[in-house]
């Protein structure tokens, strides 16, 4: 699969832009500040319905202007397919596939899978769960349809709850009322791990295997799901749990406090892993989020690597790139400020290529083969 | 227009007035009320009686709180109604729409919202116990809830599903993918009629 043509109006920093993408590799380069990731997130925002920084739609549109759209245009299995995304501030946005309008986003999310490695993936090390449920809310999403529908029934049955816990002024503190909220929460909650789980379980190996490669297999890392719901019958342990809930006026457990354990040797790689580790770490675990994609998809997703050579030293550039021209990855898009360092990838990478130039929000074409 | 540059205090009121309707901005509510003032002053009259009569004189059916002039409304004193059926509906919006259908022959029973703790609605501000009264009669065959398709709704499913347990009723929903509710009035007739008459038995296993 890839995306052939990529058009946009007012996304971000970008009045106007238009693009002929190369089937394989695409790189921007450009300095700081020009618009390199705008353009990727707008790439992004297309697979994904949303930015991959910005968590509201108003942030995304251009300073001062009233609407943007984004269409791409993607070679897709044998189809073409045309992804139009429009956005008006009174009237938010709507995703049309060759014309015709989804009726809910989350029927689009997926259908062109993505995975985007950039500087701050090191929230996923760096920052609480919150990071790490995104991250697998943004895999699981892709693939299962309804996940993100459960996902938001869930959070509004667990605010609901904890308003009956807050004890609200106009409503009664009731158990009926609690147990008709539980039945619910409590499906949901156990479809939810299920999901989750099952979607760890088959990364481990993944990623298990990328980092022994990149690493030389020197350290042992791993990856644990860690749940409430690991513990036992959640429907018995949010009874026993109820008296606490009341004095904490929330809802104490849950798979809203769900997490990812990322360790190296048996500690927490935020605390005990070098900077390079941690680096390599998040590395493999993107890579992984691409091959189980591909996997569970059947096709290739488009790979975003968006300014992440500068931090890396040589040795990891080289691991990343010989894994990125393996057949195994479809079409990349890079971004750089080095425009040597982008020769040299280039060269390693021995592929077809277009190299864009961006400055000032204005893309221009360098070279083509 | 200046909010602060009406050239008359009636006018600035009757435009406040006309702006609390929902989906009235205070722009569309000084067209509204400048048509008004083009009237003649017996149109004038008779429409603002009309509104004086409904706000005084409306009545809410005793049974079953649907709108109507009489103590009982016309569905629930109708002898060609079923009366063991029991459609459970939000408000009286939904009842017009189900009856536009066409499809559905027996009684209704209007709660007045859905469960909802966030926005201070429990189960007591909503004719939950009347309906279980109801149903307590006796003579009711099925209870068929017709709520919105919202985690709100589900709750309310699930918390009158939970009174009614054990009496000797069956207890359905609409066939899932009709949406409801808010969206009932973006559904067709034909739709609608389809799922009242493919509804399904409550399942208390499945999440909504
Ligand atoms: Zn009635």
């Amino acid at each position: 699969m890839h995306l052939k043509h990529l058009s946009a109006i007012n996304f971000k920093s970008f009045r106007q832009v238009e693009l002929e993408l190369n089937p394989k590799i695409n790189c921007f380069i450009g300095n700081n500040g020009q618009g390199k990731t705008n353009l990727l997130d707008a790439i992004y925002y297309l697979s994904m319905c949303k930015s991959a920084f910005n968590s509201s739609d108003r942030q995304v549109l251009r300073h001062g202007e009233q609407f943007f759209v984004i269409e791409g245009s993607y070679q897709r299995v044998s189809s073409n397919e045309d992804i139009y995304c429009g956005f008006k501030l009174d009237e938010g946005k709507i995703f049309r596939r060759n014309g015709k309008t989804y009726d809910r986003l989350a029927d689009h999310i997926g259908f062109i899978p993505i995975v985007m490695v950039s500087p701050t993936d090191s929230a996923l090390i760096d920052e609480s769960g919150e990071e790490r449920r995104k991250y697998m809310n943004g895999v699981i999403s892709q693939y299962d349809r309804v996940y993100l529908d459960e996902v938001m029934r869930y959070n509004r049955l667990q605010a609901q709850r904890n308003s009956i816990l807050k004890n609200h002024p106009h409503v009664s503190f009731s158990y009926d009322l609690l147990e008709a909220i539980d039945d619910q929460l409590v499906r949901y909650a156990q479809t939810i791990h299920a999901k989750r789980s099952s979607f760890v379980e088959q990364l481990i190996p993944i990623f298990m295997d990328y980092y022994n490669r990149v690493s030389g297999g020197e350290e042992r890392v791993s990856i644990a799901y860690r749940s409430h719901l690991n513990d036992g019958d959640f429907k018995t342990m949010l009874r026993n749990n109820i008296q606490r809930d009341r004095t904490l006026q929330f809802t104490s457990i849950g798979i809203h406090r769900d997490d990812m354990v990322l360790s190296i040797d048996g500690y927490p790689i935020r605390r005990e892993g070098s900077q390079g580790q941690q680096k390599t770490f998040l590395i493999a675990l993107k890579l992984a989020q691409f091959e189980f994609l591909s996997r569970v998809s059947g096709i290739k997703p488009l790979l975003l690597l968006d300014d992440i050579f500068d931090k890396l030293d040589m040795d990891r550039v080289g691991f990343l790139i010989n894994q990125v021209a393996h057949d195994g990855f479809g079409q990349i898009f890079i971004t750089d400020t080095s425009k040597n360092r982008l020769d040299m990838i280039l060269n390693r990478l021995n592929s077809g290529f277009r190299l864009f130039s961006i400055e000032n929000s204005e893309v221009s074409i360098i070279a083509s083969t | 227009m200046n909010v602060q540059s009406y050239p008359s205090k009636l006018l600035e009121t009757a435009v406040e007035e006309f702006s609390k309707f929902p989906g009235i901005g205070r722009r569309s509510a000084l067209r509204l009320v400048l048509h008004l003032l083009r009237q003649d002053i017996e149109d004038v009259d008779s429409f603002t009686r009309a509104i004086t009569d409904l706000g005084h004189n409306v009545k809410y059916c005793r049974v079953c709180n649907n709108i109507s002039d009489t103590d009982t409304c016309g569905i629930c004193s109708s002898p060609h109604r079923d009366a063991g059926l029991i459609c459970v509906v939000e408000s009286i919006k939904e009842v017009m729409m189900i009856e536009s259908t066409h499809q559905f022959n027996g009684l209704y029973h209007v709660l007045g919202g859905v469960i909802s703790p966030m926005e201070g609605i429990g189960p007591a501000d909503l004719s939950i116990e009347k309906l279980v009264d109801r149903v307590n009669q006796g003579g009711v065959r099925e209870v068929i809830m017709a709520l919105s398709a919202t985690t709100e709704g589900d709750t309310t499913n699930f918390y009158i599903f939970k009174k009614l347990k054990d009496k000797p009723v069956l207890f359905s929903t609409l066939a899932r993918g009709v949406a409801f509710g808010d969206e009932l009035e973006f559904t067709d007739e034909v739709t609608l009629g389809r799922a009242i008459l493919n509804r399904v038995k409550f399942d208390a296993s499945i999440p909504g």
